[in-house]
């Protein structure tokens, strides 16, 4: 197990952290009737790891660790597609290296890649596109994956490849929405959830406005935040500021970097490249509407599940995840990583089971790595 | 993959593909500024922006860029970064020089 972080910078943060106690009491919450706050981002989730705030912040306050980690949504189905692609002759396969580990029904792209396919790691997918540019007898497929942060990057990858006439290139598609799986959550009559810490970079691209549902049909409060330790505090403070005011509004910690309205380049490629698919399998979540993005009509040429007849365009369909595996109500917070039978044993970072095990952002692997305060006390 | 990385813009490198030369951390790599250019592109050198898998996706101050940095590094995301950027030049060259897998 990893050292916590220190903390580097106690006093602001003992100052926050006693702020927060005392807005803890108005509420009046304790140990045993926490107030639950859900933080989206896996970011967030591995911050509040790294640096031990689940343990510095009082009893009354409970961290639901969300589904915000596109490498640990992905179901073993999409896994299985991507490799059934790698593994044409023809094919350059390019992924970010986050999803090399994710496990699918058969092997995980890294086996595939042990196995033969030329499966390359790239940093973007400008890299993906000059590959295509320099390998113009192969087929380049980029694996488009993670959530509006990264979308834009290929919606614009694929515009430069409309504007090139670049054939071989294509994108296998799996970008996902952060707004809907939040209201699948909300709808979801299990959840206990009081309040959300938003993801700041997505809202960069898409500002604050899409989470504007939360508030006006869930009464419930959301504040944008940024990932360092003491944007994180300060957000918490922020929902549970209006949480005793008996508020619920959409507000931004972290405008010096969230524009109100998202960044309005962005935004347009998003618009002109990707429509919402009907539906998209969530690993753990099941399916769930609008939340996936697909590309559009006139794109087509560079859509790899068009181009190969694979995936949803080939009919969708469903794969079982693996036996023990409770990624489902772990991401709903329904139970603890600690609580997984298969936690530490049937599961690690080196062998994981589950794709929240994979990611250095999942909550398994964040418990794994450094111990949760709650992951310390005998299981549950 | 999530969180971006701050980096200076040091030079406009292809006006038409809006590309620019950013340095990251040391390490100078091409970016794609259409993100954040409102102007001319030559007005973004010198300027500090997020960037995320090889876009300037929000422009930010000097302050923030140091700040954030530290905070990446904390987080070991700086180091992946930056190894996902070598992993990145080496899938270019070919598959036989991209090994860098194991690190990831
Ligand atoms: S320990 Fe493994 S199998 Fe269990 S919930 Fe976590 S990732 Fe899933």
């Amino acid at each position: 197990m990893k050292h916590v972080q220190e903390f580097r910078d106690p006093k602001p943060a003992k100052a926050l952290i006693a702020r927060i106690g005392a807005v803890l009491d108005r509420i009046g919450a304790t140990a045993e009737k926490p107030v639950h706050i859900m933080e989206i981002c896996g970011g967030h989730t591995h911050a509040i790891f790294r640096y031990g705030l689940d343990k510095l912040v009082p009893p009354g306050l409970e961290f639901i660790h969300g589904p915000g980690c596109p490498v640990c949504v992905l179901p073993m189905s999409r896994v299985d597609e991507c490799i059934e692609i790698a593994e044409r002759p023809e094919v350059i396969f390019t992924t970010f290296g986050d999803a090399m580990r994710v496990p699918g029904t058969g092997k995980s792209l890294m086996q595939a890649k042990a196995d033969g396919a030329d499966i390359r790691m790239v940093y973007s997918p400008l890299d993906a596109l000059e590959i295509a540019r320099r390998n113009p007898e192969r087929e380049v497929v980029f694996f488009g994956l993670g959530f509006e942060t990264t979308t834009p990057s290929t919606a614009l990858s694929i515009q430069a490849a409309a504007r090139e006439g670049l054939a071989n290139f294509s994108v296998f598609c799996n970008h996902i929405t952060v707004p809907h799986p939040i209201r699948a959550l909300l709808d979801d009559p299990h959840m206990v959830l009081d309040g959300f810490v938003g993801p700041g970079h997505v809202s960069m691209v898409i500002g604050v406005h899409p989470y504007d549902f939360i508030a006006e049909d869930y009464g419930k409060p959301l504040v944008v935040a940024g990932f360092e330790p003491l944007d994180l505090l300060q957000s918490v403070l922020m929902v549970l500021e209006q949480i005793a005011e008996g508020r619920a509004e959409i507000e931004n910690q972290y405008a010096r970097v969230v524009p109100e309205h998202g960044n309005p380049v962005s935004l347009a490629a998003i618009a002109d490249v990707y429509e919402a698919r009907p539906s998209f399998e969530w690993r753990g979540l099941g399916e769930i509407d609008a939340s996936g993005l697909r590309i559009r009509e006139a794109y087509r040429a560079w859509d790899a599940e068009e181009k190969f007849g694979i995936g949803y365009a080939a009919g969708a369909r469903s794969v079982a995840e693996p036996e023990g595996c409770m990624c489902g109500a772990v991401m709903t917070g329904r139970m603890k990583p600690v609580a997984c039978p298969q936690f530490g044993t049937g599961c690690t970072p080196e062998m994981p089971l589950g794709a929240l095990m994979v990611s250095s952002e999942g909550a398994c692997a964040a418990y794994y790595q450094y111990g949760g305060a709650r992951a310390a006390e005998p299981a549950e | 993959m999530c969180l971006g990385i701050p980096g200076q813009i040091i030079e406009v490198t292809d006006e038409a593909r809006m590309m620019a030369l950013a340095s990251v951390s040391g390490v100078r790599r091409e970016v794609n500024v259409a993100c954040v250019a409102t102007g001319a592109l030559e007005d973004l050198v010198g300027q500090w922006a997020l960037i995320h898998v090889g876009f300037a996706m929000s422009l930010i101050d000097e302050d923030e860029a140091a700040k954030t940095l530290e905070a990446l590094r904390g987080l070991g995301e700086a180091q992946e970064t930056l190894e996902a950027m070598a992993a990145g030049d080496a899938a270019l060259a070919g598959p036989a020089r991209d090994a860098m897998e194991e690190s990831a």
